[in-house]
């Protein structure tokens, strides 16, 4: 029965892709389609979580093909809930869409498409094999391809050219990274490179197939120095289509960087590990400093994506069980603030027609609920206590005290001073002061579905980052379960291999 | 502008590229072949039609919209896959039919992976004959926009 609670929530958005696309003529299917099937997938993905916890892992030899030949789907703690949290994302944003996405863009197959998405996305979560990682992504990229294009406008163009080519830069750099480790090893199996490499004495290629991987999945992620392509493109199509990306893409990079580095290059990783931590620090100072400089609302939430991947990082680079939970639970965090703050730029938009700090203001007097569910998301964000952020941010403070790194340490709190600096800049600009009187901020005109559909899923985002904040407790301690899982390898590397097959390097 | 030639060999080369087509498909499992490259032959017949008589009369033939054929492709080659899960082994475990045999073909060995096969074969035709029809109408587009 095990095997049903891995494979439902993979398969059922292709599923529901391949029902929308049979009922492509009738809008009204598509959009109670891509809802109720993004929902459907939440609910299992949660189903996947609480077997998982059960049973530390659920493994499938697809295709009943053994461990190092065939492809191997395995749910570990730590991808199971990043495929819950990424599902509820799914879901809320599939919602939202309702009201932001016209016609136009459903008869393009807007739905089929942001479910051809979440299925990669949760796929690339729950492989077991590096090639197969590498499928995941391009089945992700593809579908986001089309979705940050799908407008045809200027705007939209350029910033989706800059997307596409950094995203096949990036899985140049992946298939090569993976092409040295398969012509030395022999093996794509993840647990059966692990097992492999840690048998290995020095070699170079290890380090350089490593680092071919880091700037790949680095690239993905966003971080320093290669997270350029990010802010230039992020802001170019519809709120819902960079609400999506920003809580789930950069993340899978975030989550591959973790699987490389927990389970498959182990053996290397104190040689990596001060490189890491340096990447760390940078990509939260230029990512803050970034979006202190910009005007744009979605601009400034772009580059804060970025600072914010640089804690995750630093989780990674700490490597303390500690740091690791830290680093799960502001995943979980940030995917929900994140999405949640984009999905109310969206809102902004709808509201005055523009989202230029320049442009609009007043918001508080004229839409006051608004400035509250902005507030919450962005309060979180900038780690104000009881709120998630804060949690996340202080348990992975006080990792990084534990092991004395006092600059990263130093960096993290200043980070944090400047990322409040920026969102009470946007509070000040859009919300406080008064509607600047040259402008002609109107509503939009036209507009897609009932703003009620904006409003339900955005409420639903900032009411669970206060959940999280006040009773954090348990994804705390499941955090803890899952970091102690990644930095004991060696479970992972036997669950997948129970046959161990001898094979020849 | 039409061709004779090509509307005439079209009219041959239309069945036969078909039967080639599902020959390549049938085979594909053990030799070079599979449901790639039969679903690209297939619409190369397709397309041959277009060309030679028009695209319209292509869209006649093949009667099912493409976006209808990619989405039957799609959901054939996931059903391939349930199987495998009814006879209690993994996703995607192929499942074979007791070989038989028939005249002309020989040994038949029939299974699940020809169906991931058919599968693939009716995503590659829907998805290349869908971009050649809109490619076709943005041409026709154009042409009209300079005659007048």
């Amino acid at each position: 029965m095990n095997e049903y609670s891995l494979l439902l929530p993979l398969l059922l958005p292709l599923v529901g892709a391949i029902c929308l696309l049979l009922g492509h003529n009738s809008l009204a299917f598509q959009r109670v389609g891509g809802v109720a099937c993004a929902s459907l997938t939440f609910i299992l993905s949660l189903y996947l979580v609480y077997v998982v916890d059960q049973a530390d892992f659920v493994v499938i030899q697809v295709g009943a093909w053994e461990a190092p030949f065939g492809i191997s789907l395995v749910a570990d703690r730590f991808s199971a809930v990043m495929v819950a949290v990424s599902s509820f994302m799914g879901a809320a944003v599939a919602v939202y869409a309702l009201g932001e996405i016209d016609d136009v863009r459903l008869r393009k197959f807007f739905f089929p498409l942001y479910l051809v998405l979440i299925f990669g996305v949760n796929g690339a979560f729950l492989t077991g094999d590096l090639f197969n990682l590498y499928v995941w992504f391009e089945v992700m990229l593809i579908a986001s391809f089309v979705l940050i294009s799908m407008g045809g406008g200027k705007g939209e163009l350029e910033g989706g050219l800059k997307y596409v080519v950094l995203n096949l830069l990036s899985s140049i750099m992946f298939l090569a990274g993976a092409g040295i480790i398969y012509g030395q090893t022999g093996t794509l199996n993840m647990a059966d490179i692990a097992r492999t490499l840690s048998m290995t004495p020095d070699a170079g290629w290890v380090t350089s197939s490593s680092m071919l991987l880091l700037v790949s999945f680095g690239l993905k992620a966003g971080i320093f120095p290669f997270f350029f392509w990010l802010p230039a493109s992020y802001h170019t199509p519809p709120s819902t289509v960079s609400a999506i990306f920003a809580g789930l893409l950069t993340k899978v990079g975030v989550y591959a960087l973790f699987r490389a580095y927990t389970l498959m290059f182990v053996p290397i990783f104190p040689q990596v590990q001060p490189l890491i931590l340096v990447l760390a620090v940078l990509t939260m100072v230029t990512g803050v400093f970034g979006a202190a400089s910009h005007f744009d609302m979605r601009r400034i939430l772009s580059f804060h994506i970025v600072s914010q991947i640089g804690y995750m990082i630093l989780g990674l680079a700490f490597m303390t069980p500690l740091a690791l939970a830290a680093a799960i639970f502001y995943l979980v965090h940030h995917i929900i603030v994140k999405t949640n703050l984009f999905l109310v730029s969206g809102m902004v938009v709808r509201l005055k027609g523009s989202c230029d700090l320049a442009k609009v203001g007043g918001l508080l007097k004229s839409a006051p609920w608004l400035a509250l569910l902005f507030f919450i998301p962005a309060f979180s964000l900038g780690g104000i206590p009881p709120l998630s952020g804060f949690w996340a941010k202080f348990a992975m403070v006080k990792a990084g005290l534990q092991i004395e790194s006092w600059i990263a340490v130093t960096a993290a709190l200043l980070v944090g001073v400047l990322t409040l600096f920026s969102m009470t800049k946007i509070w000040a600009e859009a919300f406080w002061k008064e509607q600047p009187a040259d402008v002609d901020a109107q509503p939009l005109r036209n507009p897609a579905g009932h703003f009620a559909y904006m409003v339900v899923p955005v409420a639903v985002l900032a009411v669970s980052t206060i959940l999280i904040g006040l009773f954090g407790e348990p994804l705390f301690s499941f955090s803890e379960r899952a970091a102690a899982q990644l930095l004991n390898p060696q479970e992972y590397i036997s669950a997948v291999l129970q046959s161990q097959v001898e094979v020849l390097p | 502008m039409k061709y004779f030639i090509l509307k005439e060999a079209s009219r041959v080369l239309f069945p036969a590229l078909l039967v080639l087509s599902l020959v390549v498909l049938y085979r594909g499992h053990n030799l070079p072949g599979g449901g790639f490259i039969g679903g690209l032959l297939a619409a190369i017949a397709f397309i041959l039609v277009g060309f030679g008589n028009s695209m319209k009369r292509a869209k006649d033939l093949l009667r099912l919209n493409p976006v209808q054929i990619m989405a039957l492709g799609l959901a054939t080659a996931v059903l391939s896959a349930v199987p495998g899960l009814l006879f209690n082994a993994p996703f995607l475990t192929g499942e074979w039919l007791p070989g038989f045999s028939l005249p002309l073909l020989g040994k038949v060995h029939l299974g699940t992976p020809l169906v991931f096969d058919i599968g693939v074969y009716l995503v590659v035709l829907g998805f290349v004959l869908h971009s050649t029809f809109s490619l076709a109408r943005l041409a026709d587009i154009q042409m009209e926009e300079e005659k007048s």
